[in-house]
């Protein structure tokens, strides 16, 4: 087992080399430089050259990728200039905030969805059923951000229950229900989609376990019908439920960029687009290499956890 | 009946997560404390440094924190003392010499002296000064006139220009000249720019990355002191998320309201500020190649636009026609007798026959998606389509993000468009025509001229302007540049944006400053 985990941790090595080259090769080849994005009016031809060569970026484009490798394998990722601070701290810091929302979403369209689908399932053709499949269809269609904008305006604006934006209250915050109390309405706009779609699979995957014999079974033999849909059936269908919930991770987890906007939740997403429109250069390489790292180790986690669970895994 | 159960379904649910949160007690989620006033930014600051940042969001903080040797007297762009009490300028123009204000600390408790001023100029200006790699300083360029800075005694300082050079003045009143505390810069290095000291009406707080920044009122300021306790700014990058949180009541002031928002705040509990600055929204017109080489041609492109309709139903009133190169606000050397451009198409279409324009003569045209002072730039550019094409021209519109925009007209216009959107906001009526319109101005000379336009007499007359120190001199000499500029119409003078604000009916004594700074220290929050 140590040994099939040390070869997944090497083969990680050349993966992570290979994003570091494109996104240095992206960053370098998108029209417009950081000092004429810092200057803006005032970017003339001297003022831009002398910019660079204060950031740096006058050097030859081969010698900056080694430069900025050999500091990033010695724990280094520079300084963001559009933040004026280290791209690490910002990074960890905006990844955590998107960790905390992106979790919290996650968490949410996989229970309500589950259970959606259950119900819907268990009352086929039903009015809970035609509601929830409604109610699931206008979820799927309806944008996120725009969603976004209606709970804004319903329960912050109107209504003054919930906060508009931000991750704590400026005054007053800082604890677990202040988070929460944050947390309430972009964590229901990220969720609203994937719950759409986890909802519709597991009543397909509910339906289809529901009209298979061991259920008659169950039920002939009197078992009462809740524990045969909660005990027998869903944990049937949670074969086939499952990895769509890890596909549905990574759509939570790349939707969070248009909820960070709205709700100018302090995320990677939003930090990740400033980096780009300002041409930061630095922080969008680190902060996509440190994503793209946290997204192989997860990889090679779930590896690793199958392999443990399966023994036909080769290891 | 179906979207009736959504509604309510919706409702429980919001109804039973915020009566968990304990937010039942809580009439308005977001209500500010008296005395703290809450101002939504555009975004999130770059440096509290002065001498290292370029955008107004950061000045907006700046000067109230810091203060420079002179200031923009409030409601002009007039320079007024500040840190200085009294200055003298030389016969020829080349020697500044500041008498600066008795007993003034920094807020890290040194004092302010002639030393402390000749620090903040040979940091920024002089590579080999040992804190010169705190910068970058991408504006140091505005004081690149100085030759050298001497310490004449505790309280006098002197500058040594190279050259007279006119706007040295209202440089110094501008964000980049306001004045750091040096034991600061030297204790904290590079990152001084997140714990900065000056002189202001308030004092750093704290600096919460992404959430905001807190200054509070100093109690040892040498001026009258603030009339709040606290100010934070928050970043709210996103216009309509700011505009639902001035509506919630998350904060007190924003800047900066989208023109299509402004009828949601009429009404007694907000109050909306307007002010013109020095800003100009104009087209650049390749006057080297193709139609707009000849003047009809540019001056009936003058006359074909409809400003009236881009202020009104596009810009929704939040700016004016522009006549000139020089705006308005410029008081000074504003030329008042130039009127703008009408809106004459019938004009415009006697002069493109008059040149030999022939109906549906391509013009390429480039317009960017967003950037700094372009206000709504799609929108105006395919207004502006229709104008043109409506008197015979065929235009193509080619559409850029802000930075790759910037790197196509920048280097100038030559075989690839007719004509571009441009906007600046400057606080000198020098800078923009100098590094625009002059001849040595073309981007081959390192200038912004990207419409390749040239006219000796304008040449002289904006060189003249920039040695001459007296101001009336100076206004002769601009009004008279704007006339012939207006003729030649080497761009389509199209809008001078008023700056706005909204403030809820708590927040009292606020105004805008043409300057485009945001003057809070006389504000009171109740």
């Amino acid at each position: 087992m140590g040994g099939y985990i040390l070869k997944r941790l090497l083969s990680a090595i050349p993966v992570l080399l290979g994003i570091t080259i494109i996104v240095f090769a992206i960053m370098a080849m998108i029209p417009g430089d950081p000092a004429t994005a810092i200057l803006g009016s005032y970017a003339t031809p001297d003022n831009v050259e002398k910019l660079n060569r204060d950031l740096g970026l006058d050097k030859p484009l081969l010698q900056r990728y080694f430069i900025w490798l050999g500091n990033m394998l010695q724990g280094d990722f520079g300084r963001s200039f559009s933040l004026n601070r280290p791209v690490l701290d910002e990074v960890v810091e905006r990844f955590n905030a998107t960790l905390v929302l992106a979790g919290t979403g996650f968490v949410l369209c996989s229970v309500l969805g589950i259970l959606a689908g259950v119900v819907s399932a268990a009352r086929q053709y039903g009015v809970a059923d035609k509601i929830i499949t409604f109610t699931v269809l206008i979820g799927i269609s309806i944008p996120s951000f725009f969603l976004g904008m209606m709970i804004i305006l319903l329960f912050a604006v109107n209504l003054r229950w919930l906060p508009v934006s931000g991750m704590y209250a400026i005054y007053g915050g800082g604890d677990l229900p202040d988070l929460l109390k944050h947390l309430v309405m972009p964590a229901t706009a990220l969720a609203v989609v994937a719950t759409g779609v986890i909802a519709r699979l597991s009543r397909s995957a509910m339906l289809e376990v529901l009209r298979q014999d061991f259920i008659r079974t169950a039920r002939a033999k009197g078992v009462p019908e809740r524990r045969v849909i909660m005990g027998h059936a869903l944990r049937a269908a949670m074969v086939s439920i499952l990895p769509v919930l890890g596909i549905q991770a990574g759509f939570v987890l790349s939707g969070a960029v248009y909820i960070e906007m709205v709700f100018q939740w302090p995320g990677v997403g939003r930090m990740l687009v400033d980096a780009i429109l300002k041409r930061d250069i630095l922080l969008l390489q680190g902060g996509v290499v440190l994503v793209a790292a946290c997204y192989v180790l997860f990889n090679i986690a779930v590896d690793v956890a199958q392999a443990l669970l399966d023994p036909r895994i080769k290891t | 009946m179906k979207s009736l159960d959504l509604t309510r379904r919706a409702l429980i649910f919001a109804a039973i997560t915020s009566l968990s949160l304990g937010g039942g007690d809580r009439p308005a989620a977001a209500q500010t404390p008296p005395g703290v006033l809450i101002v939504g930014q555009i975004a999130e600051p770059k440096s509290l440094d002065p001498a290292a940042v370029t955008a107004v969001n950061d000045f907006r903080i700046l000067v109230n924190v810091y203060e420079g040797l002179v200031r923009y007297e409030p409601g002009t762009l007039e320079v007024a003392p500040a840190l200085a009490t009294d200055w003298a300028i030389s016969e020829e123009g080349t020697e500044y010499t500041f008498t600066l204000r008795e007993g003034v600390t920094f807020h890290d408790g040194t004092p302010f002296n002639a030393e402390t001023v000749k620090f903040n100029f040979d940091r920024m200006l002089n590579e080999d000064h040992p804190y010169h790699d705190t910068g970058p300083f991408p504006l140091a360029f505005f004081f690149s006139a100085i030759a050298k800075t001497e310490v004449l005694d505790e309280l006098t300082v002197k500058f040594t220009l190279n050259a007279p050079y006119a706007p040295f003045l209202s440089n110094l009143a501008y964000p980049t000249g306001l004045m750091v505390s040096p034991a600061a810069v030297e204790q904290h290095g590079a990152d001084f720019g997140r714990n900065p000291a000056g002189t202001g009406p308030f004092t750093f707080v704290e600096w919460r990355s992404n959430e905001a920044v807190v200054i509070e009122k100093n109690p040892d300021y040498w001026g009258d002191p603030a009339g709040t306790e606290a100010v934070v700014f928050r970043p709210i990058t996103d216009a309509n998320t700011r505009v639902a949180e001035m509506l919630a009541g998350g904060i007190d002031m924003m800047v900066e309201v989208p023109p299509t928002a402004l009828s949601r705040f009429q009404g007694d509990a907000f109050k909306v500020v307007e002010q013109a600055g020095p800003h100009l929204w104009f087209l650049i017109l390749n006057a080297k190649e193709g139609p707009f080489a000849d003047k009809r041609v540019r001056q009936a492109a003058n006359y074909a636009i409809n400003k009236r309709a881009l202020v009104d139903d596009v810009l929704e009133g939040t700016a004016e026609i522009a006549a000139g190169p020089t705006p308005p606000a410029f008081a000074w050397a504003h030329n008042e007798t130039l009127a703008p451009y009408p809106y004459d198409p019938e004009r415009a279409r006697a002069l493109l026959d008059e040149a030999g324009i022939e109906e549906g003569t391509e013009l390429t045209f480039y317009v960017t998606e967003g950037g700094s002072g372009m206000l709504d730039p799609i929108p105006m550019g395919t207004a502006i389509q229709a104008d043109l094409n409506a008197v015979g021209f065929d235009v193509k519109i080619e559409t850029y993000e802000w930075n790759t925009f910037l790197g196509e007209v920048n280097p100038g216009l030559e075989g690839k468009a007719d004509m571009a959107e441009m906007a600046w906001m400057t606080n000198d009526p020098d800078t923009l025509p100098y590094l625009a319109l002059r001849t040595e101005a073309w981007p081959s000379e390192g200038g912004f001229n990207s419409g390749y336009y040239s006219n000796e007499e304008v040449d002289r007359l904006l060189e003249e302007a920039r040695v001459a120190t007296d101001q009336e001199e100076r206004a002769r000499l601009y009004k008279r540049m704007q006339e012939i500029v207006q003729e030649d119409a080497p761009w389509v003078f199209v809008a001078n944006w008023k700056q706005n604000a909204v403030t809820s009916d708590r927040v009292e004594n606020f105004s805008l400053e043409p300057s485009f700074l945001l003057q809070l220290e006389g504000v009171v929050k109740n």
